[in-house]
């Protein structure tokens, strides 16, 4: 059979396969042990799903998948817990933080994280956010601001840009109506229970690899008991910003990497 | 010898958690309940281990109980109405994710910010869901000191036997009260891992989640019919009530928590004047003990039942006797308790002129 008018799975079994190339000597990317195999429900595009990815990665590589517990409230990743291999609660929305609180308070030797929307983080949970901060909570937050509701289908967030569109802002946010976008991460980094506290994206190769670094971060202050570790996620709603998913990541890029500009918020004093 | 002591509702209660080896404390103050957050602040973590926060509020200190309870430790809150109100939500998700844990409301009088004065006013709300959706949880009345101990332990046993939440109801008099208590031996904290919790996955087993999302209506009524087979296995099985001179009565009071102290010399009262009257007290409101109702109500000729609300309960005692006798009611609002004269009165009032 010719190659070239080979489907992908003929070219798979009888060229790759047979010139034995699929060995572990050769394995240069494979499913994290902590990311399940059920097909993810996030939309084309989504950054949720590489964040996902990133989380497990990282308790891959520190092997502590037995002794963590994750937390995900309502808002499109609700399912998380049907993703990670992990044991996870399911928090309702905006209480992710207390419940999070509550597993560390009767279990203060394993690793909690919870995993947070923009709406859930910074509006319904705004009390809880503020004071898990404040008590220096050892765990780790990671929030996921995609400037709007996701999962109850592109209402506005306390996140959304001043002119962004959303159902309950078709005209775009205006700020004599609804305030300015909540810049929560800025407001929680003042605290001193706030250990570390920085802002990414997982828009390209090399944010997505800095991501990483400061999830890996998170949980290694954790081990250290040091308190709070706040990682913020820019990230985009290719579904409700009605872009395609390359539209959506140039306009984060351009919009919301402006108001949001990445870069560490409060890094840990040097310690000699 | 156990120990004998002179105690505050709202402090044996709490006394009681730390002797039941309770791991985990979350509230917020309100009165008339404060007292429970205050005793254990003293030194319970001294003592036991066990964990005592204040959180920023009820709706934070609800699922810090979500999820810590989720971990199979022994953990509860207690509040007052206001905020027990704030905590429904979380509660409805406790129920539906067959969480263990001990909820405590300390009852003043409603609605709104209402008053500190005692109160049965949150009846429907503990007994009837309160939160949204169909669930059901264990709602014990304590009338004493001493049972506000008890039903700690007893309690957490029926939370963790069923997995399901349990609350104490009882009111601000009975919580701000003395009396004399016996107190328990001090039983350990929990050792135990319930093959459930969410504690860290090990390699031998699969991920625990606790989750009360069910998207799909035919697996969501499966949930559903599940609980309400649970909540029938419940009503067989753990009906509790108390009876007081019920064996010749023609007149029962009917009554729970502090009221049915009252009732009792109500009856007394009653008896010197030749009526004879005893006292239905369900210890359990849910499950609640309707099939004795309906077969004391074969042999009496009425029922009073009196409440420190506008009458909810008694919604109860008529479903329970099912027409077959006139059931009375008599209600105090606002934190204003009924005196046993004025039960005597009313119970002369609807039922002696018949009688003769
Ligand atoms: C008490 C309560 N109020 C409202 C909702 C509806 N609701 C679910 S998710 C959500 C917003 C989610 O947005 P966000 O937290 O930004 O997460 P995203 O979906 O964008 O990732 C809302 C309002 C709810 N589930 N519970
Ligand atoms: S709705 Fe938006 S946030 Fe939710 S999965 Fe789709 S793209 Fe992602
Ligand atoms: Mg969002």
């Amino acid at each position: 059979m010719n190659e070239k008018t080979m489907t992908e799975e003929q070219y798979f079994s009888e060229v790759i396969a047979e010139e034995n190339i699929c060995v572990n000597e050769n394995l240069v990317f494979e499913k994290p042990e902590t990311l399940l195999d059920t097909p993810m429900h996030y939309c084309p595009g989504c950054g949720h799903g590489v964040a996902h990815r990133l989380i497990a990665e990282v308790i891959d590589e520190l092997g502590i998948q037995d002794k963590t517990i994750g937390v995900a409230p309502v808002g499109c990743s609700v399912f998380m817990y049907n993703y990670m291999n992990i044991d996870m609660t399911e928090a309702p929305h905006g209480r992710a933080s207390a419940a999070a609180t509550g597993i560390k308070r009767v279990l203060p030797d394993k690793y909690v994280f919870s995993y947070q929307g923009d709406g859930d983080l910074a509006a319904i949970g705004t009390g809880e956010t503020i004071h898990t901060c404040n008590r220096g909570e050892n765990i780790l937050i990671v929030f996921i601001n995609n400037g709007i509701y996701g999962m109850t289908g592109g209402q506005m967030a306390p996140t959304t840009l001043v002119g962004m569109k959303s159902t309950t802002t078709p005209f775009g946010r205006d700020i004599a109506i609804m305030g300015n976008p909540l810049k929560i991460t800025d407001l929680i980094a003042q605290l001193p229970g706030v250990y570390y506290a920085t802002r990414c994206a997982v828009n390209t190769p090399v944010n997505v690899r800095k991501a990483k670094k400061a999830i890996l971060n998170g949980f290694k202050y954790q081990e250290l008991k040091k308190g709070l570790s706040f990682v913020e996620i820019v990230s985009n709603c290719p579904s409700n910003w009605k872009m395609t998913p390359v539209e959506s990541n140039k306009w984060m890029e351009e919009n919301m990497l402006a108001y949001y500009p990445l870069g560490d918020l409060k890094v840990p004093a040097k310690e000699n | 010898m156990k120990e004998l002591k002179l105690m505050k509702g709202n402090e044996a209660l709490a006394e009681a958690a730390i002797l039941a080896g309770c791991d985990a404390y979350f509230g917020y103050p309100i009165t008339p309940q404060s007292e429970v957050l205050e005793y254990l602040a003293q030194d319970a973590l001294e003592r036991t281990g066990m964990v005592v926060l204040q959180a920023e509020s009820e709706v934070a200190a609800i699922n810090m109980i979500y999820g810590a309870a989720g971990t199979g430790k022994k953990v509860m809150t207690s509040s007052s109405s206001p905020g027990i109100s704030l905590m429904q939500e979380g509660i409805s998700y406790i129920a539906c994710a067959e969480l263990p844990c001990l909820l405590v409301n300390v009852v003043r009088g409603g609605p709104g910010l209402g008053t500190i004065q005692p109160s049965q006013g949150d009846y429907f709300q503990a007994v009837k869901g309160g939160g949204h959706g169909d669930y059901k949880l264990i709602v014990l009345a304590p009338s004493t000191v001493q049972e506000m101990v008890d039903h700690v332990k007893l309690g957490f046993d029926l939370a963790f036997k069923w997995r399901n939440p349990v609350m104490i109801l009882t009111d601000g008099a009975l919580g701000q009260m003395m009396e004399k208590v016996e107190l328990p031996v001090q039983l350990s904290r929990t050792t135990e891992e319930p093959d459930w919790a969410t504690v860290g996955k090990p390699k031998t087993r699969e991920r625990n989640f606790i989750t009360s999302l069910h998207i799909e209506a035919d697996k969501m009524q499966e949930i559903n019919l599940h609980l309400q087979k649970k909540y029938r296995e419940i009503e067989n099985q753990e009906i509790r009530f108390d009876k007081f001179e019920c064996d010749d009565a023609e007149i029962i009071l009917v009554a729970f928590g502090l009221v049915a102290r009252i009732c009792q010399k109500a009856a007394q009262l009653a008896r010197q004047k030749g009526i004879k009257v005893g006292v239905f007290r369900p210890i359990t409101l849910f499950p609640y003990p309707s099939n004795e109702l309906n077969k004391l109500a074969d042999k009496v000729k009425g029922m009073l039942t009196v409440e420190m609300n506008a009458g909810q309960m008694v919604e109860d005692v008529r479903l329970s006797v099912n027409g077959k006798i006139p059931v009375e009611f008599l209600g105090r609002m606002g934190g204003v308790v009924p005196t046993p004269e004025e039960i005597l009165h009313k119970l002369e009032e609807k039922f002696v002129g018949e009688m003769v």
